[in-house]
């Protein structure tokens, strides 16, 4: 297993920059999420650390070593891909062995490889049977045996759930987190889904057109995004207009017109400067109060349910506050508010993130 | 539904395909007649016209001629086919449509046009007639064939399994071996039987480029009917129908049951 290191990566189609000047370190054993929306060139930096693309610009170095001139076939790179891309015509046996008859193993040692790693996907029975007798969630474990059975350098997985229904999805994102664990094995996993790069990636990097817009941990693009693009990607949130107006030690004063001065947490301001900011609220922070409710600590301001999106265990509502539209999830006490009620809405200043207005 | 003018439908369907196979028959029929003269009510049922076909030394020629060319013209259109296939499909070729409009152009010309053009051209060369240019043209109007059979085949094997292949160490050439080959060997064989039978029983373009003295089974017919009409010739007319009839349909069967297996 080994570092990856992309160094001033630029990737042009033609006149179309796919990738703009990105660099990004990967260290060893380290689970890395490459998230955004289709077209943001997340697949593309993929394809290239893979070597199934060339960088126009840059370098891209795999333990060290460049690796710009290797052809994908001397990588030692494990690649799970979207549709699994098994090998039809031959058993799960003969799949999960195709790598190691390129690589000097000794026979006898193919057969107890092959178990091995059929075993780790938890699919230890399925060796002779063909690739389509098996379902999709079977075939994408297959696929994982087959790429970390060559002991690669580093994981690769191409959106690798997104084939997969939502429930299977579910149980395969811990299954493919337990295994890289156990293996330790660098992974560059790609996907459009938050919940899958929250829930499995020691860091993530969201991009969107291009670019990277932050490499931070779940918690860190999460709780403390970088941009107005990252809020919103990752959850829903409410993105005010309001104006620093002054800071201190521990808290930045944002003034914001229907609720006043909003203390946001110095270091969910950094860097921010007097002048017009964003004030980022997500909506699971917006709370809509009961009239007995305690609001102290709470910042409130009176508004108007719109719209009710009953979702079971919890529920979304739009709140309107004069211009101002708001979004806010919450979980379910007794029974939601009904549309046309007018309600408290509130939320604790140390929730909030802010931004400066670019 | 039903009435009369379906009935009439069917009716008139039947009479079409009356006329279109029932000559065959007759030739099929009357290939076991013992009689010397084609015609019926049949005197007995016999091989002897089977047996005087095998003992034809023109016929065994020109049916040495046939597979030979036959077998060669498959070789070598799946060989161009299978490549010509994988640089378009697989590769950006500058042009690359312009390039498949022209390979599978051969079908939509008349083959008399195409015959002839062929015997210009290689006149204004100062080319003479051969075996070899009689090969070339088969190759000529077959491969388009192939292109299609095997084009369709590639292209529903998704890139992303070869990529899969190669990224577990596999070379291009080994992939290509190991993993495409195989998937797309139905079309490869269908394809070479189509350019085979094909090959085996055309006449306007072999007439055209065959240098005097080779004789391929259809010219060799084409010839004998000039004399007269012989028994000799139905018998030989059926095993040609069981040829260009039954090896695409051996094909096909070997296709579908090696898709069967292969999954997809």
């Amino acid at each position: 297993m080994s570092s990856v290191h992309l160094n001033n990566i630029v990737k042009r189609f033609g006149g179309f920059t796919a990738v703009h000047q990105t660099s990004l370190a990967i260290p060893e054993g380290e689970f890395v999420t490459l998230l955004g929306p289709s077209g943001c060139g997340k697949t593309t930096n993929l394809r290239m650390i893979a070597g199934l693309l060339d960088p126009t610009e840059g370098e891209i170095l795999i333990g060290g070593k460049r690796m710009n001139e290797v052809p994908i076939h001397k990588r030692n790179l494990g690649i799970v891909f979207q549709n699994y891309a098994l090998f039809p015509h031959k058993t799960v046996a003969q799949n999960v062995a195709f790598g190691l008859r390129y690589r000097d193993v000794p026979k006898a040692d193919v057969a107890s490889r092959v178990q091995a790693a059929l075993d780790l996907v938890q699919l230890p029975e399925v060796g002779e049977r063909y690739p389509k007798e098996l379902s999709g969630g079977q075939q994408q474990r297959i696929a994982l045996a087959r790429a970390i059975v060559i002991q690669p350098e580093v994981l690769l997985l191409d959106e690798p759930l997104s084939a997969l229904d939502a429930n299977l999805r579910e149980d395969m994102r811990v299954e493919l987190k337990r295994i890289q664990h156990q293996i330790g094995v660098t992974t560059v996993f790609v996907t459009h889904d938050q919940s899958e790069a929250l829930a499995m990636s020691d860091k993530i990097v969201v991009m969107s057109a291009g670019r990277v817009e932050q490499i931070g941990t779940p918690e860190e693009v999460y709780n403390t995004p970088a941009s107005a693009f990252v809020a919103n990607f990752l959850g829903a949130s409410n993105i005010l207009q309001g104006r620093c107006t002054g800071r201190d030690a521990q808290a930045v004063q944002i003034e914001i017109a229907p609720f006043g001065t909003v203390p946001v947490p110095a270091d969910k301001a950094a860097d921010l400067r007097e002048g017009p900011a964003k004030l980022i609220l997500r909506a699971e922070k917006l709370l809509l109060l009961g009239a007995a409710a305690d609001t102290s600590g709470l910042i409130t301001a009176q508004a108007t349910v719109e719209t009710v999106d009953y979702q079971g265990q919890t529920v979304r509502y739009f709140v309107r506050l004069g211009e101002t539209q708001l979004q806010a999830i919450n979980m379910i006490d007794t029974r939601p508010f009904v549309e046309g009620s007018t309600v408290t809405i509130g939320f604790r200043p140390q929730d909030c993130a802010a931004l400066q207005e670019t | 539904m039903g009435g009369l003018g379906w009935n009439l439908i069917r009716g008139w369907a039947i009479l079409v395909y009356i006329f279109m196979f029932l000559p065959v028959a007759v030739v099929v029929l009357l290939s076991f007649n013992a009689s010397q003269f084609g015609s019926f009510p049949m005197t007995g049922f016999s091989f002897r016209w089977f047996v005087e076909l095998a003992n034809n030394d023109a016929i065994l020629r020109a049916f040495r001629t046939s597979m030979i060319l036959g077998f060669l013209t498959a070789v070598i259109s799946t060989t161009l086919g299978v490549l010509a296939s994988l640089a378009l499909v697989r590769y950006r070729v500058p042009g690359a449509s312009l390039i498949s409009t022209l390979l599978i152009a051969p079908i939509l010309v008349p083959e008399v046009v195409l015959a002839v053009a062929l015997l210009l051209f290689l006149n204004f060369l100062s080319i003479n007639k051969s075996f070899a240019l009689l090969l070339a043209g088969h190759v000529i109007f077959t491969l388009p064939f192939v292109i299609l059979v095997v084009q369709a085949r590639l292209v529903s094997i998704k890139r992303d399994i070869e990529e899969a292949a190669m990224s577990l160490g596999a070379s291009p050439m080994q992939t290509f071996f190991q993993i495409t080959l195989p998937l797309m060997l139905p079309a490869v064989l269908a394809g070479g039987l189509f350019a085979f039978t094909i090959s085996f029983d055309d006449i306007t373009g072999t007439l055209f480029w065959k240098p005097g003295g080779v004789e391929t089974v259809p010219t060799q017919i084409f010839a004998m009917l000039r004399n007269s009409i012989s028994p000799e010739i139905n018998a030989l007319g059926t095993v040609m129908i069981v040829m260009t009839v039954g090896l695409p349909l051996l094909g096909v069967a070997i296709a579908r049951q090696m898709t069967r297996k292969g999954g997809i």
